[in-house]
């Protein structure tokens, strides 16, 4: 069984977001960077321990993103993956990078893509999607359980409203979320092992941006909190019905 | 032509559909051209109504098989549908299965995609249109380069808007291919508000010190109408169920107002929540980071605090 996760460099989840060149270009300057959260602890573990109870299956991992998304790659393949593809180009369109996977994905022959729920910057929760478009494969979102006998996957993903569980037959995309496993820390054989596995970069294929970023904007920061005395109940809800008109 | 996806849950439009269809409306105005709603599946709503919501036409592919989600085949249908149309935009609410079609038929169109939108776009040169980042931390204005553009709209952030049309309602033909996924259980939380489409909610955190102290909190929301929520170390300690937990890892919402009770304001759990319109934090310390993101803060014991709140919504409901 060959598995595809899609990771995505993201920032730490509690860097500082700011914005340079006339609000263009986000601030790398100071930034901590890591696996985008839902890739890392849901698609990729999930992906681990498929392999724990198969160990003949093969865990490829593919990014699109420049030479400084290495150290990530290397965390992931200390967590488990097998090899790393990295896909030689930065951009910030979804559909640019979708077509870059379907390529890597096309060659592989993968029976199971996971991709991460949505990465925690730019929160387009478009690239699973996107990819089962262009592979022409089944897609399931906002999974969180999911099993596999080789042939057919038992998918268990959020509704409106609660659960359902699925079957579907392979090859398939799946998107991750909380559920689906439990983090884990690169203990060191993992961390040792992976500086030898393979890490392919290879050149984007002809694709055409479909979208640009004009610019950034912060929200307005809030005006300050108003405080209520806590024995006068009344006044919070006099506020919330005639100030800010929400009950 | 503007269409807009009209989206269901057991066969009851939803919210954020209406939603979508206001703003779908609102865009095709822009633009000077007409709107029209897609509706796959069986709905017991009055198709008309949604003329109500600024649908000048409805097309609806009537057929009980496409009242569950399967990706493959409900893009397949909506792009079809979309090229039927000579639709230029597509309109998706950014809800649970907005989110899972709106890329595959953005594909499907070869068209450029802005999903989490927060705005009508900006037509005056070009099609720009801003949407939320980084978990709610930034805005970025988008441009979209392609003939066909395809938007799913945030949820609770374009109102639905009251219209006086009579939408006419068209049953349309397309093939339906074979499904890709078998539905085997489905489990529903049963008699609670879901929480992405509440407009309001109350959530709790640790300093509730237990799950046996919930009551004060359910009470509360039962007096508002609201939905639960938690912050994750609750959820994460089994007191509430997980499907209440919001925040970076959990459910993001961005309901109309969020009453936070005994959680200091971490930033992961910003990220799930600081799109609220309004936030009220009830905490005993004063440094609890969460004041600096709210704008009304209660200093003091929750457990006094939550049913003198509560016993003040009903005495307000009572003289309304």
């Amino acid at each position: 069984m060959k598995i595809l996760v899609c990771i995505s460099k993201t920032p730490d989840t509690t860097a500082k977001i700011a914005f340079t060149e006339g609000n263009t270009k986000f601030d790398e300057n100071g930034v901590q960077w890591i696996i985008n959260p839902y890739d890392e602890w849901y698609a990729l573990v999930r992906a681990i321990e498929l392999k724990e109870k198969d160990p003949s299956a093969i865990i490829h991992l593919v990014t699109v993103g420049s030479a400084d998304a290495e150290p990530i790659i290397r965390k992931a393949l200390a967590l488990g993956g097998d090899e790393a593809i990295r896909i030689d180009s930065n951009s910030n369109d979804s559909f640019y990078i979708a077509k870059q996977i379907a390529a890597i994905a096309k060659e592989g022959g993968y029976e199971i893509i996971f991709t991460g729920k949505e990465t925690i910057d730019y929160n387009s929760s478009s690239i699973g999607s996107m990819l089962s478009a262009l592979l022409d494969m089944p897609f399931v979102s906002l999974a969180n359980k999911f099993d596999c006998d080789g042939t057919t996957a038992t998918v268990r993903r959020e509704i409106e409203g609660g659960e359902e569980t699925c079957e579907v037959n392979l090859p398939v995309v799946i998107s991750c979320q909380k559920g689906m496993a439990e983090q884990r820390i690169p203990n060191m054989r993992g961390i040792m092992a992976a500086r030898t596995k393979p890490l392919k970069v290879v050149s984007p294929v002809e694709a055409t941006a479909t979208t640009s970023i004009k610019k950034f904007d912060t929200p307005a920061a809030k005006s300050g909190v108003k405080l209520v005395d806590p024995a006068n109940m009344d006044e919070l809800v006099r506020l919330l019905k005639e100030e800010a008109k929400v009950i | 032509m503007v269409l807009v996806y009209i989206d269901q849950a057991d066969q009851q439009i939803k919210k954020s559909s209406l939603e979508a269809m206001s703003y779908g409306a609102a865009i095709a105005k822009q633009l000077g051209c007409d709107v029209a709603a897609l509706v796959l599946g069986t709905v017991q709503d009055n198709l008309a109504d949604l003329g109500k919501n600024g649908a000048q036409k409805v097309f609806h592919l009537k057929n009980e098989s496409l009242n569950t989600l399967d990706v493959k085949l409900h893009s397949n249908l909506i792009a079809t549908a979309a090229k039927n149309a000579n639709a230029t935009v597509v309109v998706f609410a950014h809800n649970i299965n907005g989110k899972a079609i709106a890329p595959a038929v953005a594909v499907k169109l070869e068209a450029g995609l802005v999903t989490g939108a927060s705005s009508l776009p900006n037509t005056e040169n070009g099609f720009v249109v801003t949407k939320t980042v980084f978990s709610g931390k930034a805005f970025a204005s988008i441009q979209i380069d392609t003939p066909i553009k395809v938007i799913a709209i945030n949820q609770n952030s374009f109102g639905v808007v009251a219209y006086e049309n009579a939408a006419a309602v068209e049953e349309i033909n397309i093939p339906i291919p074979a499904a890709s996924i078998k539905i085997t259980k489905v489990e529903k939380v049963e008699g609670e508000i879901p929480l992405t489409e509440a407009s309001l909610v109350v959530s709790g955190g640790r300093g509730l010190k237990g799950p046996e102290h919930w009551g004060i909190l359910l009470d509360l929301a039962k007096s508002l109408g609201a939905a639960t929520a938690c912050s994750r170390p609750v959820s994460d300690s089994d007191w509430r169920p997980h499907h209440e937990h919001v925040g970076q890892t959990g459910i993001q919402i961005a309901p109309n107002l969020y009453i936070a009770i005994g959680i200091s304001g971490a930033i992961q759990h910003l990220a799930g929540v600081n799109r609220s319109k309004t936030i009220v934090v009830i905490n005993k310390d004063p440094e609890a980071p969460f004041f600096k993101a709210a704008d009304y803060g209660v200093i003091g014991d929750a457990f006094e605090i939550v049913p003198a709140l509560s016993a003040a919504i009903l005495k307000m409901k009572s003289n309304a």
